[in-house]
């Protein structure tokens, strides 16, 4: 059975470099693995999307709507743009922070309010976290990508070691130690977050 | 560590690197740029960054000619610029092997057009390998060198955005090793006069049906056997992997990997044990065409349509086959277009030709995001090269326009193919202001190199051409220097070269804010005393500003400093630019 993975975010946000360690870690496993991504004008604060899909024989580089297993949101908005694609017993994990887009900064749009609640209303499996305030504990935004990550593992059962070795071979050796504790903490938050929504288990994908 | 994880593009370079090749010269293009960014890092690979398509392909030609296995690289439109020296290329034959690598981009992801490559391979007569993904990349290259040499023509390796840009498994392999091929000098092969061209015309057939021949039996076109023969699938590239996705083994698939020239019997042999032929394809009905000639009426583009990427969802709904979509976000979501990054420096000029409301003919790179509110600087934007011809032309019917005219081009794509139309501008005398948006690099691709950086492909120090001198030489005598960070100098500069009566050129030159040798002064704040919260600030389209409790808010994150908003804030609520280190 083929699972999928969608990481959407802002261009910049560093959505490649989760989508290359996710794929790494599956490859790792012996699954068949395709990682999609879209280079070009996305690269220039666009909205930004990458596929991961593994599982015995993939076929299709791509996931479309109401396939997604789990999004990985890096901002809010994206995340409402994005959940389109989620499955009905998805999951959307989502950094709380938000950043406006050209429309919203010139003033032609508004940026919706209470995403996160809407999202939820809607029936969705939202597990949101302010991924950029922990990023920045570990001293740099640019690290969300990491502490998402840190998160998401509760969904697997990778070893600790496992997704730190995975880490290190797709980062500079210099960044190592500030990605694995960007990992770390958001891996702790994660603790927290399915501890309040008392649904740990049953969303593990393997 | 045989197996790992690479893009098709990565897969591809590997392909050129096992197979021997020593030569590769390309064009970046989006989704081509990283076959040939990949190869640079083999050292047994020499590789370049031309100045355009066209020279890349003489140029793997060239080292073709002298017995290198050669590869060039473009994107779809790339081939366009490149198409003359292929069709005659297909004429001469190669001596080592000749692959042109060319990459679609069907869904237009990062083009200005959706054309499909495959018409090429077809009118220039030159085979065409078309891999669906990362592992097949590889090996087509690997079998496109030997198609090359086996049967003495160029090779065409059709990429496209989801092949070219996805991640699959690839098991790697040694290098070969190959021996150079003598060169001989053979002037009936190569020098193609009307009277050699005219004994090649048909070894160029006999050579397409022989190709037909090995198409049929070499199993690069393979079927894969269903379960139910109600339905029968013709289907190549990244589509092959929609049709299996949806119906897994279900119906009988013939897979394409030689897309020009077509397998006939096999095509025919397949079609005789299916109830209902199917050719699924992205863009044009090519495959299908084909099966029209061979008297086959196949379901095709009156299910599918001609018009953008395909994808599972698409393949199923053609069959009825309904996918839910539980949810669905109510509201109208602002979009999030791509913006000139922080700093860029092509902003303050497209603040200044929009403030003044100047036509403005517009070329392809960042700065084509010029176009985009509240800047909305651009008029046109057709092709590489075409800012500077068109505004000849506009120049030349419309001389009342001419002096609030101009055309903004980018270093790369003025050496790609801008010179030209300044030579024709200085040539032909018109009236015309060409603004050089010289960032010292080629953004919009991923940075590359070009031939007024100063540094090659593989990093080193490299010649360096002087666009001052350059302009001078072919008889532009006003050439300006500005920075675009100054706005005030700079429209002053701009209002001068309007007024003037002869060309002129203005090369506003700042490097782009994303270089990492580029040090920037830091982000800045804004003094919330004195914002009256009037938005003049907001004008430039910086991403990095926006307007909280009515005040302008600077993004640090985003902020490098160059003060260019400093210049539009006439409270003094931001302030001007400090120099950083190296300025
Ligand atoms: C014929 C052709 N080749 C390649 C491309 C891909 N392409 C788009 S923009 C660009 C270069 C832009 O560089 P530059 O002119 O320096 O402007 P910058 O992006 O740096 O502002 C290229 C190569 C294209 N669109 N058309
Ligand atoms: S990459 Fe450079 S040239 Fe392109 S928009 Fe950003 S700053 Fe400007
Ligand atoms: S100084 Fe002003 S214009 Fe320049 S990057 Fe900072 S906010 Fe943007």
């Amino acid at each position: 059975m083929t699972k999928n993975i969608m990481i959407v975010g802002v261009g910049g946000q560093g959505t490649l470099l989760a989508s290359k360690i996710l794929g790494k870690l599956f490859l790792t496993k012996d699954y068949d693995v395709k990682v999609s991504e879209v280079h070009g004008m996305s690269q220039r604060g666009g909205s930004v999307v990458t596929y991961v899909r593994y599982g015995d024989k993939v076929y299709s580089p791509i996931v479309d709507k109401g396939e997604a297993d789990i999004i990985i949101s890096f901002e809010l908005l994206e995340a409402a743009r994005w959940v389109e694609y989620l499955k009905k017993d998805g999951v959307l994990i989502t950094n709380t922070q938000q950043i406006n887009p050209m429309p919203v900064i010139t003033g032609v749009s508004k940026y919706p309010e209470n995403i996160k609640k809407k999202l939820m209303d809607m029936g969705v499996q939202v597990e949101g976290f302010d991924a950029l305030t922990l990023a920045e504990e570990v001293g740099s935004p640019k690290c969300v990508n990491i502490v998402l990550l840190g998160h998401l593992s509760h969904h697997f059962d990778f070893t600790e070691e496992e997704w730190h070795e995975a880490i290190r071979s797709c980062v500079k050796e210099r960044f190592v130690d500030m990605n694995i504790k960007a990992f770390e903490l958001g891996r702790k938050a994660g603790y927290t977050v399915l501890n309040r929504i008392g649904d740990f288990i049953s969303n593990v994908i393997s | 560590m045989s197996k790992c994880l690479m893009l098709g593009n990565e897969a591809a370079a590997r392909g050129l690197y096992e197979a021997g090749c020593e030569f590769v010269s390309s064009y970046p293009g989006t989704p081509s740029t990283e076959i040939t960014e990949f190869a640079a890092k083999y050292d047994d690979i020499y590789a370049e960054w031309a100045p355009n398509e066209k020279v890349a392909m003489e140029s793997a030609f060239g080292a073709s000619f002298a017995g290198k296995r050669s590869f060039c690289g473009m994107k779809h439109v790339g081939l366009n610029v490149a198409a003359d020296p292929l069709f005659t290329l297909s004429y001469t034959g190669v001596n080592a092997g000749l692959i042109i690598g060319v990459a679609d981009d069907p869904g237009m992801h990062s083009s200005q057009n959706e054309q499909d490559s495959r018409h090429y391979a077809i009118a220039s007569k030159v085979p065409m390998l078309e891999p669906s993904d990362s592992a097949e990349s590889k090996e087509y290259t690997k079998i496109a060198f030997e198609l090359s040499e086996k049967f003495d023509t160029p090779v065409i390796l059709k990429m496209c955005t989801r092949v070219a840009h996805c991640q699959g498994i690839v098991e790697l392999e040694d290098r070969d090793i190959v021996e150079d091929v003598e060169y001989v000098k053979d002037p009936q092969k190569y020098i193609m006069t009307p009277a050699n061209a005219i004994k090649k015309h048909p070894i160029v057939e006999e050579r397409l049906e022989k190709l037909r021949k090995w198409a049929e039996n070499s199993g690069i076109n393979r079927i894969e056997e269903g379960t139910s023969n109600e339905y029968g699938f013709i289907t190549s590239s990244t589509c092959y992997n929609y049709v299996k996705e949806v119906f897994g083994d279900k119906y009988p698939v013939l897979k394409i990997g030689l897309i020009n020239p077509l397998p006939n019997n096999t095509i025919l042999n397949f079609a005789s044990k299916v109830n209902n032929l199917v050719v699924v394809e992205e863009l044009d009905g090519i495959i299908e065409q084909h099966c029209n000639t061979l008297g086959l009426k196949p379901i095709g583009k009156d299910k599918f349509t001609n018009l953008g990427e395909f994808s599972q969802t698409i393949v199923a709904n053609a069959f009825g086959i309904k996918k839910e979509v539980p949810f669905t976000f109510k509201e109208e979501l602002p979009a999030r277009p791509p913006a000139l990054c922080a700093g860029c420096p092509h902003r303050g000029i497209f603040y200044v030709l929009h403030n003044r409301d100047i036509t403005v003919h517009g070329d392809i790179g960042c700065y084509t995001l010029g176009a985009m509110p509240p800047l909305n600087a651009l008029d046109s934007t057709v092709c590489m090269g075409a800012s500077v011809s068109g505004l000849h032309g506009f120049n030349k019917v419309a001389p009342e326009r001419a002096n609030n005219t101009v055309a903004v081009i980018g270093d790369s794509t003025f050496m790609h193919s801008g010179v030209t139309g300044l030579i024709n501008i200085a040539y032909n005398e018109s009236n015309s202001t060409v603004i050089i948006l010289d960032n010292s690099i080629t953004g919009m691709t991923g940075h590359q190199q070009n031939p007024t950086t100063g540094i090659n492909l593989k990093g080193d120090p490299a010649g360096k051409v002087c666009l001052e001198d350059l302009c001078k030489s072919i008889g532009i005598k006003r050439v300006r220097v500005i920075d675009p960070y100054d706005i005030k100098k700079s429209e002053q500069v701009i209002i001068d070269e309007l007024d003037a009566d002869e060309p002129s050129v203005i090369i506003s030159r700042r490097p782009c804010a994303l270089l990492k040798n580029v040090k920037h002064p830091g982000p800045i704040k804004c003094d919330t005393e004195k914002c009256v919260g009037c938005k003049a600030c907001m004008r430039i389209g910086c991403p990095a500003i926006s307007m909280v409790k009515d005040k302008a808010f600077i993004d640090e994150t985003l902020c490098v400093g160059c003060g260019v908003c400093g210049q539009m804030c006439k409270m003094g609520a931001l302030p001007l630019r400090k120099e950083a280190d190296n300025d």
